[in-house]
This record gives C-alpha cells, structure tokens and sequence, in this order.
C-alpha cells in the first residue's frame, strides 16, 4: 500500500536500530537504570505494540505509555453523565466507537444501549449533525472526546449547526488539552522521565510552540512524532542523539504532517467555540488546572451540560489503581497490585485497561500477561 | 370517465400480495401458499415436497459415504440482508455447510427455518429463497426440511434464518484442534477479512465507498481437495466471527502448542489493508465466509498448499506460520512486518473503531 507501507519497512528499521544501539552505546549516562522515554500519545502505544516496536529496542531503552489516550482518561463520573444523558427518551446520543464500553460506576454506554437507551455509533461529529437534521423531533447529543487532535472538527460541526440552524443538535463537550498534563506530569515528584515522544497529531493542530517550556523550563528533550513503526524509531533516534549531544530541544520528525505553526483554520475554530475550564478530572491523574475545554456562553445552546441538567458527579477511582504511578512511569503497568486480576480488558477498574490504546490493556493483549508480574520484558521478545 | 381497470392477467404464482403479513405465519391457506411458492418453488425437491412434518432420510444410503453422521447448526442475523458477493441466503447455506465440511464431513441435507419481520417485501424473501437453492446446488445438499413464522414488526430485524445441516465423514478421517504438533504448518485458503470489511462497508454508515465483496462461499470440494493431498491434515476450522486470530488461539489453546504467524505471508487485499488502516481495525478479528484455517504436518504443507491453489476457492492459499517452541502453551505470535512480534490474543468484545 502506498505511502504506508514505506513507513514499515523492515530492512531500513534494522538500520535504525543498530544506529540507536551504536549511540547508546558511546552514550554517558547512568547505567544502572534504563533510559526512560515516554510516547505521550495513545496512538504511538498502539503502534509500538502492534508492530512489536519495544522488543526491537535495546534493554536499555524503556517506553513509558503516556497518558494520551482520551478514551482511557475520561472519568466515571463523565461517562454516568453520558449515560444520564442518554437515558432522557427523546436523546438520540452518539459517540465514538472506543468510548462504548468505558465503563462508569453503574454502566457503560454499551450497556445503558441494551437496557434500551438509543445510543449510536459515529465517525464524525457531521455524521450526528446529519442525524439531527433526519431527526427534528429527537435531541441528538455527539460525545465530544478527544485532544486537539479532534477538537477543531466538533468546534466545526457547532459552527456548521449555527449557519444551518440546528436546533436540536448539541455537545456533551469532553475534549482536553495535552500541555497542562505533561506539565502536571513534569511537576510530579516521582519523575523519572528521560525525554518525550511528542504526538504529532495535536501538533498538526496546535504546532511546535505550546511545547517549548518542556525545553526551556523542565530540561527535557521531545521529539513531535509520526505514528507508523519507521516515525517511532527514528523519533526514538533524534531523541538520544539530543540526549548524546546534551540539547534540549523541541524536534519535529513529523513534518510532513504537523507544520511548525500548526493549523489557522482549526485554531480559530477552537479559540472561537471553547474556553478553557478552571481544572478538569482525568482518570489516574485527578484534577488538572486548564486541562479541559468548554463551550463558549455565546454557543450555549448546542452545549448538552447547560441544555439538559447533567449530574455532574465526581466519582473517585479505585483506591487499588495505580493507574497514575504508571503514567509516570514510576511502575510498569503488570507491576500494579491489580493488573491481570481484578482488572483485565472485560472488567476494567482503571483508565488504563480500558481502551485498546491504554498502556495495560495493550500490555494485556499484545505484551501478554501470562507472562506474569516482575518478569522482565512483556513484550515478546 | 368510471372505468376500473383490471389487470389483464393475474401475476403467476400463489402469492399476490407484495409484502408479509402476520396472515402468512397464522397456519392457514396464505401460509401454505407462501411456503409453496416460495419456498417449495425455490428449493425444489422431492423430499421437501411431501411436506410432510419431517424429512425421512435412507440410512443405507448415508452409509456409502462413510461411518458417521456430522450433525450442525448455526442462525445467521445480519445487516444488511445484501450486500456485496452474497445475502442472509447464501451464507445460511455456506455456513452450514462449511461448518461441516471443515469437519471433513461430505455435506449432504440441511433444513432451514425462517423468521421474518412483518412488512418484509415478498420479493426480497423469494430473491433470498432463490439465493439458498442456488448456493445449496453449488453445494451438493439439498434443503429437505423447514419452517417459517412471522413476527411483529420490531421483534426481529427483518429475517433472521437457522439452518442445520447434516454430512457424513468417511472412515478414517479424524481431525481435531487437540492434534496439532511441533513443527506443523498453519495454512489458509486466500485473502483474509473480505467477509468482515464488505459488511462493515456495505452498512453504509461510515461513508466509504468500498468494492470489496464478501468471500461467502460452500467450501466442501476445497476441503475434499486438502484431504485428498493432505491426508494426515490435523485440523481444519471456518474461521467466521473473531476472524483467523480468535481460530488460532482456539488451536493452540486445545492443542497446548504456541503458534506464530508471519503478518508478510498473511495473504490480504489491499482493499482490505486499506479500509482497516482508516478505520483502526485488526484484519486478523475481522470475519471470513469462505475461508479456512488448516493445520498440517510439515512434510504435506507445500502439497496442501498446491491443491488448494489448484481449486477456484484456494488461488492465493498459503503457509502463513507455524506451531512453535519457546513460547508458553497456548499462545499465539506474529512476525510482524516491520521486524518486531506482537502477540494476537482473543478479542474481549466487538472490534470498535478506534478514536485517532
């Protein structure tokens, strides 16, 4: 397949890899630990997982899966709104695919849609608008979730309802902004991190910039990332040759996607539609000062919080989790009390079993946890 | 200006009227005339003919075939009832069908019972009837035995049909996922997931012109084929819903082997790569109509392979892995492209598409 299967080839990936062995190598660093890398996106732990990426890295190397997973990092509390939302008769409430079996303190949207609630399935926040235009008696809700990867097309969806409109069309805004979670990650005192693979999708949206106190202020490299196997390799390579060469810098090895400045459009489409909320809840980590949006005042009436009374209830994790020690790396994820037996893919008790981008759940399903807990290496190596 | 016209012939056939009723499912004479008309008319045989309350089948006559009677069921729901390369018909047939020749059994008889949704249009049931007795000719059964009842509107989505199906296994043949060995290669017939991404597509709900076509299709003669080259074939399974990674796991978990596949000798369209690659599914999960997985010793994989290349439903067949050592019972691996391996567990639920 074309343009993609470059981006896997097998012969330039051992290439790759010898260089980052060959620098490892004359690298001085502290031998007793393993450099610590931390892929900020879920869709690069997809990738690393699926192509078997962290088995081909030297020991020496170890991926910490950030917490860049929107699906894993939605509190229960939100997902009871979803459902309360979508329990009202007259809502036709739609989502994302992944966000289905989320799972809340009493059901998941999977659920509350066998109980009866009608719930759907979209690819695209115009998919629920186009419902709402083929549903004028119904009250048709889309889920919006996502960084600012997926921000500006719901932003869009609220600008096209308004030219044409709409008036039984509205948000049940979830999305959230990456910078104030790396920063709270950075600030946490436990840290081990090393540098960051950056996620190149929110950056083809927002740019290099909004990266740059990473550098400037907390001294660790980060590398905006591509999310085919030969991106993340060679994103893993620009970071230790930063590493080696003692920079601290903010790199961009997706630039065929991600421009420096990011996208005008969809940044005046997001400035325009949302404005930040004080702090919002994520699973694992707490409450995060400015790490969420919410609709403008001026677009009130396609906000599903101000449109129906959402309960709004904050539901604390599981004491048990140690969700947010994973996240930072602090532990791996078949090092947490409950990895593999109260919490698995079908009974998820923390952020990061529940999506298929969550760090344990890949670790679950493609690391193995028949492995068991303290062995060394999960990925099949 | 008064005039009334009638209609200057009466439609041929027994049934006039142009959708299901709740008349055709109350046991009277509209019921009767549909099951004739349709039904009977469509599969035309002599047994289902008598119409009687069972279909009485010679013993002596099953016997030539071999010493055992396989005996199958499945019911096929599915949305849309058309869509590219089949319908809910022709894969009631195959999957039955192929349920039991992957058994290595000759298939033989089936019985079909249909559930249909009131409103239902009389032409779409006959074009699905149709579709049936083609598929059941391509086959080699026959459909000697069924059933329909119709329901309100809202307590079924549209058909939903239950076939069973009977075969006979010759003598000596004996397979089983429990006999799979060291050193066996793991084979399929052709392109994975076709089945799967042509139904996802023909759902229409994620605006994706695709032209893939479903590889629904009765499997029996291929499965003949395999035998025939492949005598010592261990095991043999339609891997349907949960795709080839849900039958892997399935084999190396009965047969307490690990299994390793290489993702470049995984046959698939490029149609297929495409549309999973947009929608962020696994090709492995998705489900296949027409395909099987075979696990054979090592010393008759490459014959396996060229019979079943020899045979219209085999022309990409390949060794797409094997059972190997150094991995705990049970698991199943893959040699991904790019160098590295992953490990292909069963699903949890449905494959959902993914957000970014």
């Amino acid at each position: 397949m074309k343009f993609v299967d470059e981006f896997r080839d097998r012969a330039k990936a051992e290439i790759l890899v010898k260089e980052i062995e060959r620098l490892l190598a004359r690298m001085k660093r502290d031998e007793t630990r393993p450099l610590q890398i931390m892929e900020v996106c879920g869709g690069h732990t997809h990738s690393i997982f699926r192509y078997g990426v962290e088995g081909m890295l030297p020991k020496s190397i170890e991926l910490v899966h950030g917490p860049g997973c929107p699906v894993c990092v939605l509190p229960m509390g939100r997902v009871d709104d979803c459902v309360a939302i979508a329990e009202r008769p007259e809502v036709i409430f739609t989502t994302f695919g992944d966000a289905m079996r989320v799972p809340g303190s009493r059901r998941s949207l999977l659920q509350a849609k066998a109980d009866g609630c009608d719930v759907r399935m979209v690819y695209s926040p115009m998919d629920a608008l186009a419902l709402a235009r083929q549903n004028p008696t119904r009250e048709v809700v889309f889920f919006g979730i996502g960084f600012e990867t997926t921000m500006p097309s719901t932003a869009l969806t609220v600008l096209q309802a308004e030219r044409e409109r709409v008036e039984n069309f509205s948000i049940f805004c979830n999305h959230i902004t990456i910078v104030p979670t790396i920063k709270a990650i950075l600030d946490s005192p436990d840290l081990r991190l090393d540098g960051f693979l950056g996620p190149g999708h929110v950056s083809m949206v927002i740019g290099d910039a909004p990266y740059e106190f990473i550098a400037r202020y907390y001294r660790k490299p980060m590398v905006i990332a591509g999310f085919e196997p030969l991106d993340i390799l060679q994103s893993i390579w620009m970071l230790l040759r930063q590493i080696d060469e003692g920079r601290c810098e903010i790199e961009n090895q997706y630039m065929r996607v991600a421009p420096q400045a990011g996208n005008a459009v969809a940044l005046k489409a997001v400035a325009q539609v949302y404005e930040l909320r004080e702090f919002f809840e994520w699973r694992g980590l707490g409450s995060i000062d400015h790490s969420g949006v919410k609709i403008r005042e001026a677009y009130a009436r396609f906000d599903a919080e101000r449109k129906f009374a959402v309960p709004n209830a904050r539901i604390a994790d599981p004491k048990s989790c140690q969700c947010g020690e994973v996240l930072k790396g602090v532990i791996k994820p078949w090092e947490c009390k409950v990895f593999g037996c109260a919490c698995t893919p079908e009974t998820p008790l923390g952020a990061l079993m529940v999506s298929s981008e969550g760090a344990c759940a890949a670790y679950y399903q493609y690391g193995g946890v028949k492995r068991g807990r303290g062995e060394e290496e999960a990925s099949a190596a | 200006m008064n005039m009334i016209s009638f209609p200057s012939r009466r439609p041929r056939g027994k049934v006039h009227v142009p959708t299901v009723t709740l008349a055709h499912g109350g046991g009277g004479k509209a019921m009767k005339d549909l099951i004739d008309d349709v039904f009977v008319e469509a599969f035309d045989n002599p047994l289902l003919a008598l119409l009687d309350d069972s279909a009485q089948i010679d013993l002596l006559g099953l016997a030539q075939y071999g010493d055992r009677l396989a005996f199958t069921t499945d019911s096929f729901v599915i949305d849309p009832l058309v869509f590219p390369g089949g319908d809910i018909g022709r894969l009631a047939v195959c999957g039955t069908v192929n349920d039991l020749a992957v058994g290595g059994a000759l298939p033989l008889y089936l019985s079909c019972a249909v559930i249909v949704e009131e409103g239902v249009s009389i032409d779409l049931l006959r074009q699905i009837a149709k579709s049936m007795a083609t598929t059941a000719q391509e086959a080699g059964v026959k459909i000697v035995t069924g059933d329909t009842k119709v329901v309100n509107k809202g307590a079924c989505d549209r058909m939903f049909i239950t076939t069973t199906g009977i075969g006979v296994v010759a003598a000596g043949v004996e397979l089983g996922a429990h006999r799979a060995r060291l050193g066996d290669a793991v084979l399929v017939n052709g392109l994975l997931g076709d089945h799967g991404a042509a139904i996802l597509g023909a759902r229409g709900d994620m605006a994706l012109q695709s032209p893939i076509e479903s590889d629904c299709a009765p499997l029996q003669d291929l499965v003949a084929s395999l035998l025939d080259a492949a005598p010592n074939t261990r095991f043999i399974r339609d891997p349907t819903r949960g795709g080839i990674a849900t039958v892997l796991n399935e084999i190396a978990e009965a047969a307490q082997v690990a299994i390793e596949i290489d993702e470049t000798a995984t046959p698939l369209r490029d149609e297929v790569r495409g549309f999973c690659e947009i929608l962020g599914l696994d090709p492995l999960y998705l489900a296949n109509e027409g395909k099987i997985v075979a696990i054979t010793p090592p010393d008759e994989a490459e014959q396996a392979v060229d019979a079943m290349r020899a045979h219209p439903l085999g022309r990409q067949a390949a060794i797409i892995g094997n059972v190997v050592a150094g991995e705990p019972a049970g698991r199943v691996t893959m040699r991904t492209i790019f160098g590295g391996r992953r490990i292909v567990d069963m699903l949890v639920g449905e494959q959902l598409p993914r957000i970014c």
